[in-house]
C-alpha cells in the first residue's frame, strides 16, 4: 500500500462519519427461523448474521457424549457471498478459530449443567460480512440460545475496539480492521460483570489498552439494552411492562 | 424477566429455572416471575420438555430390545419402557413377546415412573389412560405451553373438549391427542395453536369461549 491514508479525518470524525466512541447502527430480531429451536438475527453496521440453536438433542456421534453436561457445538461460517470476493465456502482456518472462541464466550453462561448427554447446536452464519463479526456473532447466538429456552445465567454480548490512528475508538468497521493499527473483540455477560472473551491485537500502550477494553465494556452494555429490547419484544409484545415486571420494581 | 435479570431479593423458597446468588434470585429463562408467600416462581415461555417423574407422556415407539420399549417422547432424552412393567416381574424375554404389545410406530400414553440426570427417563404404563393409543389425531405444541391448555384444574381442557366434543389427551411433553368429530378435531387444533402464540394475553379463556363460541349447540 503507498502512503497510508488517515482514518480520521480533520475534523475528529471517522471516515463513515461517527465519533471516536460511536456505535454503527445495529438491529436484532429474535425468532425468525421457524425449524430452529432458538433464532436471531443482527444487522451491525453492515454485518449481516443469522444465528439459529438447535437442542439440546442427541449426541452423534456417540462416543463425544459427556455424562454430566451438554456438550455445546459451534460452527462460525461466512457465507460465499458475504465478502467482495466470492469466499471458498469450506471453513477456513480463520473460521474453525472464531468458531472455538464463540464455543467459549457463550459456554460460560449456558448452564450445560441442566442438559446431561446432550448437544446444543449453535449456528452463525454470516450472510454478509463487515468488521467486527465475531461479537456481532455471539451478540446474536446468545439471544438465540434464550429464544431457545435454555437455561442460562446470563445474555453474552460483544463489542470490539481498537487503535486507529493511534487513538482507540469503539466498534471498527472493516476498513478501519484492516487499515487500523489494532483490534480488540470483547464479550461480556453484562448482570455478572464478567468477560468471556478477549482477544487483542496490535499495539497498545498500557493506557490504551486499559482505554480500548473499558471502553468495549460501556459500548457491550450499549448493545446489551437492545438485545433485551429484541428479546422483549419477541415474548412480550410491544405491551406494556407485565404484572411480573411490575413486581420487579415494586 | 429474561435470563439474568434479577426477579427479586429476600429470602424465598424458589422453582426451576431460578438460581439464587447472594440474597438475589434470578431468572434462567425467558418467562414471567410470580412473587408471592410461597416463594418465587418463574413461569418459562420458552424451552424443550425435560422429563419429571410423574408426568404422563405421550410418545411414540422407536425401537423395540429384549428388554423393553425405547419410546420418543419429543425431548432430548428417550424414553425406556421395560417390558416387566408391562408382563409383570415373570417377565422373560424369551417366553415373552414384546412385539405382541406394541410395535414400531404404535403411540402410547405413559407415566414418568423415573428419571435423573445419569439416566435416561422409564415409563411405564400402569394406571387408568395409559397404554397404546389406537386412534386420534396428533398435535404438538410447546411444552412450556401445556399448563395454558389444562388451565386451573383442568378447567380449560375440560371447555375445549365440552365445546367441540372431542377427547383431548395430553401430555405433559407438548404432544396431544385428539379424538372426535373431523370438525371438532380441526376446532380444537387451531385452539391450541391459539394458545401456543399467545404470549401472556390476559384473559385467554375468554378468547378461546369466544372461538368456540355456538359450537356447543351448533355441532
Amino acid at each position: 500500500m503507498e502512503a497510508k491514508r488517515k482514518l480520521i479525518r480533520e475534523d475528529g470524525k471517522r471516515l463513515d462519519g461517527r465519533k471516536w466512541d460511536e456505535l454503527r447502527p445495529i438491529s436484532l430480531e429474535v425468532g425468525l427461523l421457524k425449524n430452529a429451536d432458538g433464532s436471531a438475527y443482527i444487522q451491525w453496521g453492515k454485518n449481516k448474521i443469522m444465528a439459529a440453536v438447535y437442542g439440546p438433542k442427541e449426541v452423534h456421534p456417540k462416543h463425544q457424549v459427556l455424562p454430566d453436561r451438554a456438550l455445546l457445538r459451534t460452527r462460525y461460517h461466512m457465507a460465499p457471498f458475504s465478502v467482495d470476493e466470492r469466499k471458498n465456502p469450506a471453513p477456513s482456518r480463520r473460521e474453525i478459530e472464531i468458531s472455538k472462541v464463540i464455543r467459549e464466550a457463550l459456554v460460560p453462561a449456558v448452564i450445560v449443567e441442566n442438559y446431561p448427554r446432550t448437544a446444543i447446536e449453535v449456528w452463525v452464519e454470516v450472510l454478509q460480512s463487515d468488521g467486527g463479526s465475531r461479537v456481532a456473532g455471539i451478540t446474536a447466538a446468545s439471544l438465540a440460545l434464550a429464544d431457545a429456552g435454555i437455561d442460562m445465567r446470563d445474555l453474552v454480548v460483544g463489542c470490539s475496539c481498537g487503535i486507529v490512528d493511534s487513538q482507540v475508538v469503539a466498534d471498527l468497521d472493516d476498513t478501519e480492521d484492516k487499515e487500523g493499527s489494532g483490534d480488540m473483540p470483547v464479550a461480556i455477560m453484562p448482570n455478572l460483570n464478567l468477560v468471556t472473551l478477549l482477544q487483542v491485537d496490535g499495539d497498545y500502550t498500557r493506557e490504551n489498552f486499559q482505554k480500548a477494553f473499558e471502553l468495549a465494556i460501556a459500548k457491550g452494555k450499549e448493545v446489551y439494552a437492545m438485545q433485551r429490547e429484541a428479546l422483549t419484544k419477541k415474548f412480550f409484545g410491544d405491551e406494556a411492562p407485565s404484572s411480573a415486571e411490575m413486581e420487579e420494581s415494586a | 424477566m429474561i435470563p439474568g435479570d434479577v426477579i427479586t431479593r429476600g429470602n424465598y423458597r424458589y422453582g426451576s429455572y431460578i438460581e439464587k446468588r447472594g440474597d438475589e434470585y434470578v431468572a434462567l429463562r425467558v418467562g414471567l416471575a410470580e412473587v408471592s408467600q410461597e416463594g418465587v416462581k418463574l413461569n418459562p415461555l420458552a424451552g424443550p420438555y425435560l422429563p419429571r417423574a410423574d408426568d404422563q407422556v405421550i410418545g411414540k415407539v422407536v425401537d423395540i430390545n429384549g428388554f423393553g420399549w425405547v419410546v420418543d417422547i419429543n425431548s432430548c432424552f428417550d424414553g425406556f419402557l421395560p417390558a416387566s412393567f408391562v408382563f409383570g416381574r415373570e417377565f422373560s424375554p424369551a417366553t415373552h413377546d414384546l412385539s405382541s404389545k406394541f410395535r414400531i410406530g404404535d403411540v402410547i400414553g405413559a407415566r414418568i415412573e423415573t428419571f435423573d440426570r445419569s439416566r435416561d427417563p422409564q415409563l411405564s404404563i400402569r394406571g387408568e389412560g395409559y397404554g397404546k393409543i389406537l386412534e386420534g389425531e396428533i398435535i404438538k405444541m410447546s411444552p412450556t405451553k401445556v399448563p395454558r391448555l389444562i388451565g386451573k384444574r383442568g378447567s380449560m381442557i375440560n371447555l375445549i373438549s365440552e365445546r367441540t366434543g372431542c377427547d383431548v389427551q395430553v401430555g405433559q411433553n407438548g404432544v396431544i391427542v385428539v379424538v372426535g368429530p373431523p370438525e371438532g378435531i380441526v376446532k380444537t387444533a387451531n385452539v391450541i395453536k391459539m394458545i401456543d402464540k399467545e404470549v401472556h394475553g390476559a384473559d385467554l379463556t375468554g378468547k378461546v369461549e369466544e372461538y368456540l363460541g355456538g359450537s356447543s349447540s351448533g355441532s
